[in-house]
């Protein structure tokens, strides 16, 4: 019998991995001391715990200990880097690049900086959810201070392609921000090959902690300065006051040395149950359509359209499953999903969409299982639609009078 | 969201799911929502033209789970009243019965258009023809 309900929504969060929960527990007890104190065991103890976890962060992104600006997660990372950089380099310039399926707290911090008079360039994405780079290149002016492009969506797990954005930045002179929070930990990255000068990382979303992330910032070719977004003690470098989650950020050290070693292995692994789950539903239903290019993508993601099937009835129907969907019905502002607005569904198939995230401890017995109940689910839905009906008997569902609601 | 128990029995045990010939005319066909909405409600009736009373109704619904269960309480409902009585039925009725939260009272709006909407097409079918 296999366990339910079952977790598939790894892009959401992740559990913390057992290992990284033995190496946080002594940190809230025993070793509780603040790594600010300077004068004592306890402090010296926290605070070498802490340099433990910034080296284990920088080696896996190669990075160097002293780059690892830790935060509260990869949304304060996000805002601390386009934040701060638009404040530290006002001078040489005010315009910000960024793309159309960036997560939140990169657009939403952009928007915040245009109405203080940053001018932001969004790009657009193509259907396969990819920047193109020549249109990037045109954006690109004398006053352009930052590119902010994401590693890897969290919604269709497309990976941008970072080294060329990082080339083309460097190239131009313009730092390159990127939110690898997806990335770090399923894909490899690596900092100086890819020319990236920031970085944000959260915890949760590799096994660790939440409320605990990192920010790289380049020290070296060129040195990046950030206006603080906080005052207080001047911590981190002076770039990031608050006393250190030395517990947390223990997690997130702990989390980056298992993804070190496993994620040769575990990206393989992961992979091969997302094809397994895409050729089952694929096999079994007809118009499904996978969202995002399939080539540029995270090895556990998968996000699909079921067409004629509304995602949140779906969910209903699969309720034993944790996963997502981009139907407006699923999301607080009951608008379907922008990211696959950004990649051209239409607002019909956006409606059907499900992401499926992949994890660590997910097996082929879930898999299957899974791919047995969205199956089941689609099959029923399908007989309740209409659209079904209509487009079996050949109507064209594009050429129909509808009637919105009043 | 957590659903209602209602929801739920609707949800997995849809009354009255199907379709009638729309061009029956006895049978008025009420379709409303749009897929770009993410709801779209397919309400049909089969009215007794003597009596005008609606002896039976099918429902087909692309929407969530609260949109299904709307108007398959629908096709419950007006079964057994004349056109005046489905007529009167109000989406709060639905609202109340299904214990829809405000974020899906827009669904039993959708149910209550869909229901006006097939007793509109019964209407004119029927009075088209005795004209």
């Amino acid at each position: 019998m296999i366990k339910t309900p079952i977790y598939m929504d790894y892009h959401a969060t992740t559990p913390v991995d057992p290992r990284v929960l033995q190496a946080m527990l002594p940190f809230f007890t025993e070793q509780f001391g603040n790594a600010a104190s300077r004068n004592h065991s306890f402090g010296w103890e926290a605070e070498r715990a802490v340099d433990k976890a910034r080296g284990e962060v920088a080696a896996l992104i190669g990075a160097t200990a002293k780059e690892i600006i830790f935060t509260s997660g990869a949304t304060e990372s996000n805002n601390l880097a386009i934040k701060g950089v638009a404040g530290m380099y006002a001078e040489k310039g005010n315009h910000i690049i960024t793309a159309a399926t960036e997560h939140k707290a990169v657009l939403d911090t952009c928007k915040r900086l245009q109405k203080q008079g940053v001018q932001v360039t969004v790009l657009p994405v193509g259907k396969d959810g990819l920047v193109d780079l020549d249109a990037l290149r045109r954006a690109i002016t004398d006053k352009t201070i930052l590119i902010s492009i994401m590693h890897a969506n969290n919604e269709i797990g497309v990976l941008q392609p970072v080294r060329e954005i990082g080339r083309i930045a460097k190239e131009r002179g313009v730092l390159f921000h990127t939110d690898a929070t997806q990335a770090v930990g399923k894909v490899p990255v690596n900092v100086i090959d890819d020319n990236i000068d920031l970085l944000s990382i959260s915890a949760h979303k590799m096994y660790g902690p939440k409320g605990v992330g990192a920010l790289y910032v380049r020290r070296k070719n060129p040195r990046v300065q950030l206006t603080a977004q906080m005052d207080g003690g001047g911590h981190e470098r002076g770039m990031r006051s608050g006393t250190l989650n030395v517990t947390g950020i223990v997690g997130l050290g702990a989390a980056c040395a298992v993804c070190l070693q496993e994620l040769p292995s575990e990206a393989v692994r992961l992979a091969g149950l997302r094809d397994r789950l895409k050729s089952r539903l694929e096999a079994a239903l007809e118009e499904v359509y996978v969202n995002g290019s399939m080539e540029h993508r995270l090895p556990n993601n998968l996000n699909m359209s079921f067409a004629y099937v509304e995602g949140e009835s779906m969910l209903m129907g699969i309720k034993d499953v944790a996963v997502s969907s981009g139907s407006a019905c699923t999301s607080a502002t009951l608008e379907p999903s922008y990211v696959l607005k950004a990649l051209g569904v239409g607002d019909d198939l956006a409606h059907t969409s499900i992401r499926f995230g992949l994890g660590r401890f997910n097996t082929e017995e879930e898999v299957d299982y899974v791919a047995e109940r969205v199956i089941e689910t689609v099959n029923k839905l399908r007989e309740l639609s209409p659209l079904y009906e209509m487009a079996r008997a050949g109507v064209d569902l594009k050429t129909v009078a509808w009637q919105p609601e009043r | 969201m957590s659903y209602s128990e209602k929801v739920l029995d609707h949800y997995n045990n849809p009354r009255n799911v199907g379709s009638f010939d729309k061009n029956d005319p006895t049978v008025g066909t009420g379709m409303v929502g749009a897929p770009e909405c993410g709801d779209v409600m397919r309400l049909q009736l089969k009215v007794n033209p003597e009596t005008g009373v609606i002896e039976d109704a099918k429902f087909k619904t692309f929407g969530c789970g609260s949109a299904i269960a709307s108007s398959s309480l629908a096709t419950e409902w007006v079964k057994g009243r004349t056109l005046d009585q489905a007529l009167a039925i109000k989406n709060v009725e639905i609202v109340n019965e299904l214990s829809l939260p405000p974020v899906k009272i827009h669904c039993s709006v959708l149910a209550e258009d869909a229901i006006k909407a097939a007793i509109n097409d019964y209407k004119k079918k029927r009075d088209g023809e005795g004209r």
